[in-house]
């Protein structure tokens, strides 16, 4: 019906992927702000996780566009 | 705010605002599409089986479910997971292999039509009403569920809330109708999953992974007063079913087989519209079948996601020092509804709490949007086109009139779940009480629905009795037994005390257990002795011996709905005994 959804979803984790992932950089010295996540630094893990959810879902709609 | 509240910051809001314009352009992109009354209600029967799948399971995955299940996780263990198992997959599964070929070929727009189509008027009518106000009461209630959570935890405005969340619902329903309600249950998907994965990772981190997490469990199981439970009750599922009292759901091994494994879930995957609406708006009768067989896959998973964060939070909940806490109802009586969402608060920064609350926030949306979307296609097709304004000569005029009567009820449906999402704040237990009073259809519902599909003999006037009689018996031992421990006549004995279960969840198993034999009865005895009104040529496409065998389908051998639901039983099977 009319829209690829693997467009939009590819393209909303993309931004929010590179959002954590900035956000996750800039704070990756602040020890107090990740001690309640274990020490981990959840959000690059999970930026960058999303991130690469988000292109693969945009490759995939790119792949099913070009023409068989 | 409750001791479960915090602050958002920007980055958190942030996140926030991307998804909902997602959600909008989502509608927003759909609004040209929508140029006929089908595009709009059935969405076009145009869904890819993968998209249909995924919307069909995320339909479930309300907040109630997700916030309710990960509560019942630190209750009852692992024993939740007979809702997602035993209490899914084989339903999921004959819905998928046995009834969609019904359901999609009869060509009905809904299951109220079907009715109509394999019984009667008077049957379709029925249905049809009690499914228009029960889903106009679960749009309601989640609403007010949604409002009340944002006010307690962020502390927004309860009347903000309410009107945020319904104008969101109505805006991307109203552009795309069902086709934007499925694809953004496709996107609520995904954000649930990847806004909860987190927690079950650092959760399971803090206590020493699975193994830990049974070692810590052990002494607290076995000191549960007065409970005299074995160390691995929370971590089993079928191991300690033998009776009753050997385990916190207080239910033994044949009320979870019959009554959840067979009456309770085949009555809600089988004939509950707002599931089955997604199967019937996939692009073909392979896709309409393969439907809940994807949806199965990641159902199976799920408990991974919500029901060990569960587990989890109790072990916190006793562990010294973790500096986790639930609110408490009365003291010594935590309230377990708000689990994950002092799991949100104990581990995850700003940033990913943002992500966890939006997940919160897109599965109550969910819920809403596939209320409001079913709501309108029964209100136009089995109310509106039947009783009011029935179909003229004039084909693309009525398409065009009954699109604009879907457009205008989604907007009543938004304005009917707001004044019932207030009624539910004045008075909630009595919309409690409602909700579980329209819920005991489905068991009878399930029961002449399989019965017209499998019998050809089943009669009109015996459905429609039989549906009435497992209604008002279902009512009836409502009103007549009480769980134990019942503080309001909600939960049951309105009439008199007559027996007491030792929790609620007995108590459905056994309503819903009487619901169905009843009307299986009444409707088998009295079709014996009424007249058929069809012919067989009436009933083909609708009764499973009239209509003639599928051949193989001609899609590769992978896409085939039976090697799917060998998949699918296998996993299950596995998963079972697994965790027995």
């Amino acid at each position: 019906m009319g829209i690829d959804i693997k467009f939009p979803i590819g393209l909303m984790f993309s931004i929010l992927g590179l959002l954590l992932t900035i956000f996750g950089l800039i704070t990756s010295s602040d020890t107090v702000m990740y001690t309640r996540s274990l020490g981990i630094n959840v959000n690059l893990w999970s930026g960058m996780g999303m991130l690469t959810f988000g292109l693969l879902m945009l490759f995939l709609a790119w792949r099913s566009k070009k023409p068989k | 705010m409750i001791e479960t509240g915090f602050t958002l910051s920007w980055i958190d809001y942030t996140v926030m605002i991307v998804y909902f314009a997602f959600v909008l352009g989502i509608g927003w992109a759909l609004k040209r599409y929508m140029k006929d009354a089908n595009a709009f209600l059935e969405a076009g029967r145009s869904m890819p089986a993968w998209v249909a799948g995924l919307a069909f399971i995320s339909t479930n995955l309300g907040a109630l479910e997700v916030m309710g299940m990960t509560g019942s996780g630190a209750k009852y263990g692992m024993l939740t997971t007979h809702f997602y198992w035993i209490g899914a997959i084989p339903a999921m599964v004959f819905l998928a292999l046995f009834m969609m070929p019904f359901y999609y070929g009869s060509k009905a727009r809904s299951v109220p039509e079907y009715l109509k189509l394999r019984y009667d008027e008077k049957t379709r009518g029925l249905n049809a009403i009690l499914f228009a106000v029960m889903t106009i009461l679960a749009s309601g209630i989640s609403m007010y569920a949604l409002a009340i959570l944002m006010e307690k935890v962020l502390g927004w405005n309860f009347h903000l809330s309410l009107v945020l969340s319904a104008a969101i619902v109505l805006g991307y329903t109203y552009l795309g109708g069902l086709s934007s309600a499925i694809y953004n249950e496709v996107l609520q998907f995904f954000i649930i999953v990847i806004g909860l994965l987190p927690i079950v990772l650092l959760c399971m981190k803090d206590l020493g992974g699975w193994s830990g997490l049974e070692q810590q469990l052990a002494p607290i199981v076995s000191n549960m007063s007065p409970h005299k439970y074995a160390p691995d009750t929370w971590t089993t599922t079928w191991k300690y079913t033998g009776s009753a009292a050997a385990n916190p759901l207080g239910v033994e091994w044949y009320g979870i087989a019959a009554g959840l494994g067979f009456v309770l879930s085949f009555g809600y995957w089988c004939t509950n519209f707002l599931i089955v609406q997604r199967a019937m708006s996939a692009e073909s009768a392979t896709a309409a079948r393969n439907t809940p067989l994807i949806g199965a896959i990641p159902k199976m998973f799920i408990p991974f996601l919500i029901i060990v964060p569960g587990i989890a939070a109790l072990v916190l909940l006793n562990k010294h020092g973790s500096g986790f806490t639930l609110p408490e109802i009365s003291p010594g009586h935590y309230n377990y509804d708000y689990t994950i969402i002092a799991l949100l608060k104990q581990y995850l920064p700003a940033g990913v709490l943002g992500l966890g609350i939006t997940a919160l926030l897109a599965s109550f949306m969910s819920g809403m949007a596939g209320n409001v979307s079913a709501f309108n296609t029964v209100w136009t097709y089995d109310i509106y086109q039947s009783y009011i304004r029935p179909v003229t000569d004039d084909k693309e005029g009525d398409s065009q009139h009954y699109l604009k009567v879907g457009r205008m009820a989604t907007i009543f449906g938004v304005i009917v779940s707001i004044a019932a999402a207030y009624l539910a704040s004045l008075f909630g237990n009595i919309m409690d009480f409602l909700q579980t009073i329209f819920s005991m259809i489905n068991a009878p519902l399930f029961a002449v629905i399989f019965l017209g599909m499998f019998w050809k003999r089943t009669t009109g006037h015996a459905a429609f009795t039989g549906l009435l009689a497992g209604f008002v018996i279902a009512l009836l031992h409502h009103g007549l037994t009480v769980p134990e421990g019942a503080a309001t006549l909600v939960k049951g004995g309105w009439i008199a005390n007559l027996h007491t279960y030792p929790v609620e969840m007995a108590q459905n198993f056994w309503t819903a257990i009487f619901a169905f034999t009843t009307s299986a009865v009444v409707t088998v005895v009295l079709s014996l002795l009424t007249k058929q009104q069809k012919t067989d040529e009436d009933l083909k496409g609708l009764v499973y011996s009239l209509t003639p065998r599928m051949g193989v389908e001609q899609v590769p051998w992978y896409q085939r709905s039976t090697t799917l639901a060998i998949l699918v039983l296998s996993i299950g099977t596995v998963l079972t005994i697994w965790f027995w």
